[in-house]
């Protein structure tokens, strides 16, 4: 017997970044917001004992129980998909805050290139450039349309920064100075500067200096104790949805947060949202929330999923290229790396905060010309000091082994000498990546797990080449006295941990045959559902994308409250 | 410790040793319940000398065993120690307690692999898919364990602790390359199990049994739990004395 609950006017599925957004901006406003979130309650206090790499990072603490869900994984449509049975390539949030809680803080803008990629690609360099099967859109938003709610973002997180040389064009400065600079930040600024590029400071949610937001939120100071990544913060001082927008959506008394509560089904009727149902997890008890907007605000693979088992929109068909539920799956090429070694140098490698670091775009988006290059877009390299905890950082030079007496010799005495830049390639969607449901394998509830369709294609191979490259060539410009770079990709692997940058399966767009939402994350075939997300790109581009997912949420936001005044398609 | 202390220690031991026999009433059970309680009570061996002089100095309460056999410690002493030997920089795995926070790890939710999803059916997959079989982290490590001695006897006709360290590193080696074939588990994915709990047991917070005294994180000048870096993040590399979980109690 499923228990009915009185209507709400929106419900939202999942209280990460664009749950709380929305909430906090929705109730503001005077509507009365239902929050249905999978795990648990989380404030800073829980965190007195986070200084733990073996509980947080290696045990996966913060992260969804994989036991209950998870999902499955295939190179290609010939191979049998099976289940990602433990954590490796990403690791997905749960609990309120999502994964808004585990982020390092990095927090860029998209390019102008990124949202107009097609057009601007075909127009550079012709139709010809983009290789057969390559999905890549326009998203139906230009940059100078989202950049107000950029701007809202940073400042209601307190963004640390400053201004991209090569970025898009801003309408304020960041609200907060950039993060002090470390000693191998300062030889990355000079070897950069040396080389002609043009550094900049990584813009962080780590805050720089004790920082009052628009709605009243004050935050301290980052104290640099170098537990970011995986890990909630204790000082608050890493803005995560907690300690930023869910206390101003509670402070209205109009959001209900249930915390507990794993949503099975959006409930539909005659074309409309009429609610959602979910299991209480405490009581087993199934219930019914209706509301007349229904928010989907889960990971990207769950807002996918739950469209997709609720039986919305079209799902997509890899074989005609028709539908779009499960469309455009894209990730990160991260790979194409390096590291240097010091023989006479000794860093503080173990202090740092996430998003502290020393950035380049001059190989980002297309920023540089890609004439004679075979592939299109690419990515930011950087230096970033997220602290090297002992268990998960162990760089040795290459040929050495990976266990006995050198081993032990060379990752001790590598340990502080040593510096990584790192790459966030793009990754361009293919008409064969794509999300699905698995015909076999089930969650906790009998629902089918969702099946991920993915792999490298040349596209990445010879951007991670072309990143790497570089990589080697800043590390020898700072002077190290070994350079080990990546060699070849290699095919992806989901043991590996990546980035938990998943983006697509519910993409937007200006044109409801080729994407599931407009530029309000509202269906197309349904108005009064939102899905909000990275879940919404058509690609991922070279940056980490919580940004940008926060610049949707608040635009999706807005046009809830348009749509609940007006109702309709709001494009 | 003196000459004379040891040969107490020693003396004491026996007499206790008796008393638990006897009192056990197992001394009566026959020869294999005899084999039993001499690998449960080596006492008199070289290799434990440590442990008494430490345990001596505090006992730590903690310096049992959950989960494996006597004979399957020994083993696990020995091949984490040759993962990371003691040498100029300090202490190895063993001297560092990995051996115990291995053997109280698999006693609970990750040997049970209690967060990882293992529900049939059971195929074999592509490398990049991950480990796909149905038996848990303990079940692997008891089997891997048993395999690291029938192939150690196979080998060179002897326990794998009692063979030389270069005898022991090839064994290790022959796990690591997938030399050694094995028809219920994969020999280096057992050998990379090992390696990463290894690992762990080194570097993680001493209050799950390993790094003891902070001593992993010291050699490689690891603060371990500190509040704030605001004073050394702008500076060049500094020393700092390492604190743990336990400093926040």
């Amino acid at each position: 017997m499923v228990k009915k609950m009185p209507k709400t006017d929106v419900v939202i599925v999942g209280v990460g970044w664009g749950g709380g957004i929305i909430a906090s901006e929705l109730t503001k406003q005077g509507l009365s917001v239902v929050g249905l979130e999978k795990g648990l309650e989380r404030s800073t206090e829980d965190y007195y004992m986070v200084h733990d790499e073996l509980r947080y990072a290696l045990r996966y603490e913060l992260f969804q129980d994989l036991s209950k869900s998870t999902l499955t994984f295939r190179s290609n449509e010939k191979k049998r998909a099976l289940p990602m049975r433990h954590y490796g390539s990403f690791l997905m949030g749960e609990g309120v805050g999502g994964a808004g809680v585990h982020w390092n803080g990095q927090t860029y803008r998209f390019l102008p290139y990124d949202f107009e990629i097609r057009s601007q690609t075909v127009e550079r360099y012709g139709e010809k450039k983009i290789p057969k099967g390559m999905t890549i859109q326009d998203w139906g938003i230009t940059y100078n349309e989202l950049e107000p709610y950029y701007d809202k973002f940073e400042k209601m997180a307190g963004i640390s920064g400053e201004e991209n040389p090569l970025g898009g064009k801003r309408s304020d400065k960041y609200p907060t100075g950039p993060m002090k600079h470390s000693p191998q930040m300062k030889m990355f600024t000079e070897a950069t500067k040396k080389l002609g590029y043009h550094p900049y400071t990584v813009p962080s949610a780590n805050l720089s200096e004790p920082y009052t937001n628009p709605d009243g939120i004050s935050r301290a100071a980052c104290q640099y104790c170098s537990f970011c990544e995986r890990f909630g913060c204790e000082y608050g001082a890493k803005a995560d949805p907690v300690v930023t927008v869910i206390p101003v959506a509670n402070k209205t008394g109009k959001f209900d947060l249930r915390t507990h509560s794993w949503v099975r089904r959006i409930l539909h009727k005659d074309g409309k949202a009429t609610g959602v149902l979910y299991t209480d997890l405490t009581t087993g008890e199934e219930i019914e929330q209706p509301a007349d907007v229904v928010v989907i605000t889960s990971y990207v693979f769950n807002n996918t999923k739950l469209l997709l088992t609720s039986k919305i929109g079209r799902p997509y068909d890899p074989a005609t290229g028709t539908g779009v539920i499960g469309k455009n799956y894209a990730y990160q090429v991260v790979k194409g790396a390096a590291t240097g070694f010091y023989d006479d140098m000794e860093f503080n490698n173990f202090a740092g905060a996430g998003a502290l670091g020393v950035v380049i775009d001059d190989f980002n988006g297309d920023n540089f010309d890609h004439s004679d290059l075979n592939f299109i877009h690419g990515g930011y390299l950087a230096l970033t000091q997220t602290g090297a905890r002992p268990i998960q950082n162990n760089p040795v030079p290459k040929g050495t082994p990976s266990w006995g007496a050198e081993f032990k010799d060379k990752s001790l005495k590598y340990a502080n000498r040593s510096l990584s830049v790192g790459a966030m390639g793009a990754s361009m969607p293919f008409r064969h990546h794509y999300l699905d449901l698995d015909p076999t394998y089930k969650d906790t509830f009998g629902d089918p797990l969702l099946r991920m369709t993915f792999d490298f294609e040349d596209q990445d191979r010879e951007l991670a080449k072309f990143t790497a490259k570089k990589a080697r060539g800043i590390l020898e410009e700072m002077g190290a006295d070994h350079v080990d770079a990546m060699e070849e990709l290699g095919p992806y692997d989901i043991t590996v941990y990546q980035s938990t940058h998943n983006t697509g399966g519910v993409i937007m767009g200006d044109n409801p045959d080729t994407s599931a939402v407009n530029n309000y994350s509202q269906m197309w075939d349904m108005d009064n559902l939102f899905v909000v997300g990275a879940s919404s790109f058509p690609h991922n581009s070279g940056y980490n994308p919580t940004g940008t997912v926060g610049a949707l949420a608040y635009r999706a936001a807005e046009g809830i409250m348009t749509y609940s005044k007006k109702g309709g398609q709001l494009v | 410790m003196t000459k004379d202390n040891e040969n107490k220690t020693s003396e004491e031991e026996r007499i206790s040793r008796r008393r638990f026999i006897k009192s056990s009433g197992v001394a009566v059970g026959g020869l294999a319940v005899g084999g039993v309680i001499g690998g449960l009570i080596p006492w008199r061996t070289e290799d434990n000398k440590q442990q008494r002089q430490a345990a001596n100095e505090t006992k730590n309460y903690n310096q049992a065993l959950m989960f494996f056999s006597q004979a399957e410690f020994k083993t696990v002493e020995a091949a984490t120690e040759r993962i990371f030997p003691k040498d100029h920089n300090g202490p190895g795995a063993k001297d560092l307690g990995v051996p115990f926070y291995i053997d109280h790890q698999l006693a609970g939710s990750y040997g049970f692999n209690s967060r990882d999803y293992m529900e049939p059916p059971f195929f074999h997959g592509e490398k990049e898919q991950g480990y796909q079989g149905r038996l848990k982290r303990r079940e692997i490590f008891r089997v891997g364990l048993r395999e690291l001695q029938n192939y150690s006897h196979q080998k060179y006709k002897k326990e794998f602790s009692e063979l030389s360290t270069e005898e022991q590193d090839d064994i290790l080696k022959d796990f690591e390359s997938d030399k050694v074939k094995l028809s219920t588990i994969s020999a280096s994915g057992f050998f990379n199990m090992l390696r990463g709990v290894t690992l762990e047991g080194l570097y993680s917070d001493p209050l799950y049994g390993g790094n003891i005294d902070m001593d992993g994180w010291r050699m490689r000048d690891y603060p371990g739990d500190q509040m704030n870096y605001l004073d050394v993040i702008e500076e060049g590399f500094k020393k700092i004395e390492p604190r743990s979980l336990r400093d926040h109690m």
